[in-house]
């Protein structure tokens, strides 16, 4: 794409040095950048190695001492946050697949001419993006209630009695919630790449005599791979990220959920419930070191698979 | 078009097609309507009543009138605080993402592949990560429990930069910028006068992500904020969703003001989401 430029006309017309004006254009951003991304993890990263200690009494408060990987091991030791990370990657395990097949069918849907009203249905199906997770999370939280929820009176009224809330299930209902809410936005992402498909490798295969689902499958969905890929990353960060809904569930009590249910309630809960600042710090760099694992390997199966 | 084979099958394709996109779109009203309708109830209604169906009275204006008269008021506080941060971190990390996202497209610096690694490796660390930390760093520095303390975070978008490279490399030609060169206008001026009006479109599909993204951030002002009067709508609502214990009738009012707080919005947004969509065309995903 850069090197792409016609033989007659220098590169310098399109891309040029002007180390200030970049300064000025860039510098900002870069500025925020380091205070708000690069200096948090820094000091998460240094407060990780060390801790607390009283001296004496503890009197005189607290002394900052070096911990070397103390805190790192007591995380990586510690049930809590060993079942909270179990418990997050069952949900991505569940949550991923489901909300990426179930997105790409709803677009190659709504991209097929089959469907009817295709205008309304992509408006409906983007407006839980709009909607704070908070909110949502309040609402399904109602309709997962006893008393509140029309859905359970309906179950009960077939027979069946739903405990959302409790035991398992609730790891499943909080699936749902997350489903509702991006399923809609990672349509429009996937129904976008799909209309960047060439018109004529669509045609080609129509008269191949290819009908409309065989077109989607075998022919669509192999030429907007990149977009999958990058949908797909996007998820499994986010799903990295679960908290809100879980802590709304827990806030509203009679449900198995805890206060340190995931690990990032965990890291809240230990800064703010404990004061363990080292602690938190700890837990803070692990998510993030966990994303960039499973951002890294997901790349690199996906360029292996791309690779013929 | 058509294939050889019947018009009938054809139907039936249709059919299929079309039940299965409506199972899903009513599966996304169905939580907005139980939302819509317990706007209109009393809190005695919200038990016993059936959800997916309307009061048998008409509350709405009642409810909302309480709703902005409880605890002296703070609802309306809460919106305003809210749009502060929506709206004034959006304008930020719109125009910062622009101007990166533009040198990025259309200049040569040193070092130019790692500093754009970097803007990458900030799209993929998940965001409840830093927050913590965040807090921490700032609490150092009394910074947190201020409403800067919201803001300064939300004005960076990584993401924004990744889109607005792409919307600098396929709205504004390279010749256009060289006559401007030639005419003796600034690089800054150039930027402010041809680039950012030729990425207008770009830069309203970046303004509308972040400005959503705020509008539903919880977790950030959770941590760093605990003055009421500087709580957000999600902030103001979790504390009474759960003071529910002390007063019951926190329930209705949790209803009715996340109606309040969401259903504007969407009315809002449906004619911005086409908008929105094809900025994500131009700008993503290539």
């Amino acid at each position: 794409m850069a090197t792409a430029a016609p033989p007659a006309r220098p590169r310098a017309a399109t891309r040029t040095r002007r180390p200030r004006a970049v300064l000025w254009l860039l510098g900002p951003f870069f500025a925020l950048f380091a205070l708000t991304y690069i200096a948090p993890m820094g000091y998460a990263l240094v407060l990780s190695l060390y801790r607390e200690k009283f001296t004496g009494i503890g009197w005189d408060g607290p002394t900052r001492v070096f911990a070397g990987a103390e805190n790192y091991v007591r995380a990586l030791t510690d049930p809590t946050f060993l079942t909270g990370t179990g418990r997050v990657l069952l949900y991505g395990l569940i949550y991923v697949p489901l909300v990426i097949t179930l997105a790409a069918a709803l677009a190659l849907l709504l991209d097929s001419a089959l469907t009817a009203a295709r205008r309304f249905f992509h408006t409906v199906l983007f407006l839980p993006h709009i909607v704070p997770g908070l909110i949502a999370a309040i609402v399904w939280v109602y309709l997962y209630t006893p008393g509140l929820s029309p859905i359970i009176d309906g179950l009960e009224g077939l027979g069946a009695e739903v405990d959302f809330l409790g035991g398992n299930t609730v790891l499943l209902s909080l699936v749902n919630i997350a489903v509702w809410q991006s399923l809609g936005f990672n349509v429009v992402l996937i129904y976008v790449a799909l209309r960047a498909v060439p018109a004529s490798t669509v045609e080609a295969a129509r008269l191949d005599g290819a009908g409309e689902l065989r077109t989607a499958v075998l022919v669509k969905l192999p030429q907007i791979r990149a977009a999958m890929f990058v949908v797909t990353l996007f998820t499994i960060i986010g799903s990295l990220q679960l908290f809100t809904e879980p802590q709304i569930v827990q806030s509203a009590g009679n449900s198995s959920v805890t206060s340190t249910w995931t690990p990032n309630m965990l890291a809240y809960a230990a800064a703010f419930n404990s004061n363990d600042y080292h602690y938190a710090a700890t837990v803070s760099v692990l998510i993030a070191a966990l994303a960039g694992v499973l951002s890294f390997t997901v790349t690199k199966l996906a360029h292996r698979r791309s690779a013929p | 078009m058509t294939t050889p084979r019947t018009t009938g099958n054809r139907w039936t394709g249709r059919a299929t097609a079309t039940t299965l996109v409506a199972i899903a779109a009513l599966y996304t009203l169905m939580p907005l309507i139980w939302l819509l309708f317990g706007v209109t109830k009393t809190l005695p209604e919200l038990y016993a009543s059936n959800g997916f169906s309307p009061s048998a009275g008409f509350h709405v204006l009642g409810n909302i009138a309480d709703l902005f008269r409880q605890d002296d008021g703070i609802f309306a506080r809460w919106i305003l605080n809210t749009a502060v941060y929506a709206l004034g971190g959006a304008a930020a990390a719109t125009l910062l993402s622009v101007a990166a996202g533009y040198a990025f497209d259309k200049f040569d610096f040193r070092g130019k592949g790692k500093w754009y690694a970097l803007v990458i490796a900030g799209v993929l660390v998940p965001n409840t990560a830093i927050v913590v930390p965040l807090y921490l760093l700032m609490s150092n520095f009394q910074l947190t429990d201020t409403m800067w303390s919201v803001l300064i975070p939300v004005m960076v978008n990584p993401f924004g930069v990744y889109l607005a490279r792409a919307y600098s490399s396929g709205a504004i030609p390279g010749e256009l910028l060289e006559a401007a060169r030639l005419d003796g206008a600034g690089e800054l001026r150039t930027f402010f006068q041809v680039g950012l009006r030729l990425m207008a479109p770009g830069a309203l599909t970046i303004f509308l992500i972040q400005f959503i993204g705020i509008w539903n951030n919880f977790f950030l002002p959770l941590v760093m904020i605990t003055d009421n009067d500087l709580f957000t709508l999600g902030q103001g609502l979790f504390t009474w969703n759960s003071a529910v214990g002390q007063n019951p009738d926190y329930t209705r009012m949790v209803v009715v003001g996340s109606a309040v707080a969401t259903l504007p919005l969407l009315a809002l947004f449906i004619p911005l989401q086409r908008r929105w969509r094809a900025g994500m065309a131009e700008g993503s995903l290539k």
